[in-house]
């Protein structure tokens, strides 16, 4: 049913001004893009990079949300995922994505949902030592992979040398970007895309940052590739 | 999203058999294109048969010189640094590099990138009810909207959106072929002929069957490919869809060129190779003055709307400097 859509664009072909055309094209449906959008207004469709955060799963069909707040209606699958080191058993749904395996079941909340398609890279863990983004993959194709997330990173109290280097030059303002930058930094550095200014800039291009903390986590990249024993 | 039954197929045939049931089911490579889809509510497959387990993720040089093989479960990100690759195709790893983040390179696979979908804005968002190639017979929202991004060749009346794939637009100078099998077996589709203009019809996009599965990409043996080269032109330095992208190769010997391979990205429903542009660049001397003659050569039959006018002249403009870029190589 085309009219039961629950988010806004995600185009990320949008810039700002490319808005207001949108909203003036034919055959816009300004009632349904608004309660589309959990009634927060559709400028958001600007801001595609933090849309709002609140869209779990659960939210894109509202007549198939169970009791735990996921969705039900396809049987649900065991699961058996190894994160950070640790086996984790799940029932879960077969829609239910990696990210919100993490965040909504597991308790694994460091890994932030930013925009749930791809376009920021706030969901950014690794996969067998590979970064991807969680939001957009499936929970049960992550079976017998090894996960790690922000979580998994610290030995003990001794944090990893790209969260020590993260602190002391600055790489973050309010923090939200962060464990995502932080495991997409990890890969970056041991892919050995980490030459230099320019060459981290576009290997790191995947994470958005809304506080604009790049000149930091540029920074704390390189002094954490030079420091790195790995 | 809507619910479906998760499977994880073993082998092609597997995979085969679990894509037999009728349109429903779907085939899962990396997801970023299909489960961005399906929580749009744009893709509502009733089966997803999970094939990233699939023995298709190598890239092998093809028997007796005749080229390179890339499996159908190929990340984009292995295939964008593997040597045959770098040293062979230049323009098809640059073009690789050029697309999505390194996180999505890391998980999208060659198939997948093959097939995923235009990133209109009227078809990747239900709130707009005209969009025939989600909807057939709803009319077009872009045509007499903003329409930024669309198609300037090739576009007809029903559809003028973009294949947004960079990967492809090398592949299409690159005359490669889709290894395909299918419930009658294996066949070849020439990559010229594997994506469709719009037509009547924008709801099919490729002659891939929906019973079939793409199991391999064939790279010819090109030697004039090792001077290639792939220029993006976008709203932003990097992870951004490009607005014109061109892919180009140039074989000069004794001063002129002997081979020539333009192709277009970002300008039509298909990577658009320019043929035209080919046969005006072979047999003369490189230099910007030909260039500009390929370039218009190219974009003669153009047609820009209200918002993307602009394309033209920029893919012009990017044909001049990636031919350009390709001589200083
Ligand atoms: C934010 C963002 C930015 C992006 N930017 C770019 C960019 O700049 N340039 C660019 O080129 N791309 C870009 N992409 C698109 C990306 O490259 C594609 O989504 C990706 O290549 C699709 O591959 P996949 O394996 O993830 O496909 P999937 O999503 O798994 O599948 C796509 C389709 O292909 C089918 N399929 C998959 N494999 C096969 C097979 N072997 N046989 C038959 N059918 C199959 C699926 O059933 C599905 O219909 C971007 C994507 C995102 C989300
Ligand atoms: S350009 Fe094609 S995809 Fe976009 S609205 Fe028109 S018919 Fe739909
Ligand atoms: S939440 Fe934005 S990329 Fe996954
Ligand atoms: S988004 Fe606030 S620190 Fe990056």
């Amino acid at each position: 049913m085309p009219h039961e859509h629950e988010h806004p664009s995600p185009d990320d072909d949008l810039i700002p001004d490319d808005v207001q055309s949108l909203e003036d094209s034919p055959h816009f449906s300004r009632r349904d893009f608004i309660t589309g959008t959990s009634a927060v207004s559709a400028g958001l469709l600007a801001s595609q990079w933090f849309s709002p955060i609140a869209r779990t799963l659960a939210a894109d069909d509202p007549a198939a949300v169970g009791a735990n707040g996921l969705p039900t209606g396809a049987e649900t699958m065991a699961l058996k995922l190894r994160i950070n080191g640790a086996e984790q058993s799940l029932e879960i749904d077969p829609r239910v994505t990696l990210l919100d395996a993490l965040r909504e079941r597991l308790n694994l909340t460091g890994t932030k949902k930013g925009c749930d398609h791809g376009q920021c890279g706030s969901c950014t863990v690794l996969v067998n030592g590979r970064r991807v983004n969680a939001c957009l993959t499936l929970a049960l194709t992550c079976e017998g992979e090894e996960i790690t997330t922000i979580e998994g990173l610290a030995r003990g109290d001794e944090l990893h040398p790209v969260q020590a280097a993260f602190i002391k030059h600055d790489g973050f303002q309010c923090g939200y970007c962060t464990p995502g930058q932080i495991c997409s930094a990890v890969a970056c550095i041991k892919e050995g895309h980490a030459k230099d200014d320019a060459q981290i800039r576009e290997w790191m291009s995947g994470n958005i940052c809304r506080c604009g903390a790049y000149n930091g986590i540029v920074n704390a990249i390189k002094e954490a590739r030079d420091h790195q024993v790995a | 999203m809507h619910p479906f039954t998760y499977t994880r197929a073993t082998d092609t045939d597997t995979a085969l058999k679990g894509l037999s049931g009728g349109p429903a089911a779907k085939l899962l490579g990396g997801g970023t294109n299909l489960i961005d889809l399906m929580k749009m509510g744009v893709e509502t497959p009733s089966r997803l048969v999970d094939i990233t387990r699939l023995d298709l993720a190598k890239v092998e040089e093809l028997p007796d010189g005749k080229g390179v093989r890339i499996g159908a479960l190929v990340r984009n990100s292995d295939l964008a640094e593997h040597p045959l690759i770098v040293e062979r195709y230049p323009v098809l790893s640059q073009a690789l590099l050029a697309g999505a983040s390194p996180q999505l390179r890391n998980m999208a696979t060659t198939g997948g990138n093959l097939l995923q979908r235009t990133r209109c804005y009227y078809f990747y968002d239900p709130a707009f009810t005209q969009c025939n190639k989600r909807v057939p017979g709803s009319g077009c929202g872009a045509v007499g909207g903003y329409n930024r991004i669309h198609a300037i060749l090739g576009q007809s009346e029903a559809c003028i959106a973009t294949h947004p794939s960079d990967m492809c637009v090398a592949m299409a100078a690159l005359d490669a072929v889709v290894r395909v099998q299918g419930p009658k077996g294996e066949r070849e589709i020439p990559f010229a002929e594997f994506h469709r203009l719009p037509g009547e019809h924008p709801e099919h996009e490729t002659n891939l069957q929906p019973d079939e599965i793409i199991t391999a990409v064939d790279l010819p043996a090109a030697p004039w490919a090792k001077t290639s080269h792939y220029l993006k032109v976008r709203d932003r330095a990097s992870y951004a869809f490009a607005l014109v992208s061109v892919a180009a190769a140039l074989e000069v010997v004794d001063g002129k060129i002997k081979t020539a391979r333009v192709a277009l990205g970002g300008v039509a429903h298909k990577p658009w190779r320019s043929k035209e542009a080919e046969e005006t660049l072979v047999g003369e001397q490189p230099g910007e003055a030909i260039f500009k003659t390929a370039a218009g050569a190219a974009l003669k039959h153009a047609k820009g709307y209200k918002y993307n006018e602009f394309k033209i002249e920029l893919a012009k403009r990017s044909v001049v400097r990636a031919l350009t870029n390709v001589t200083a190589a």
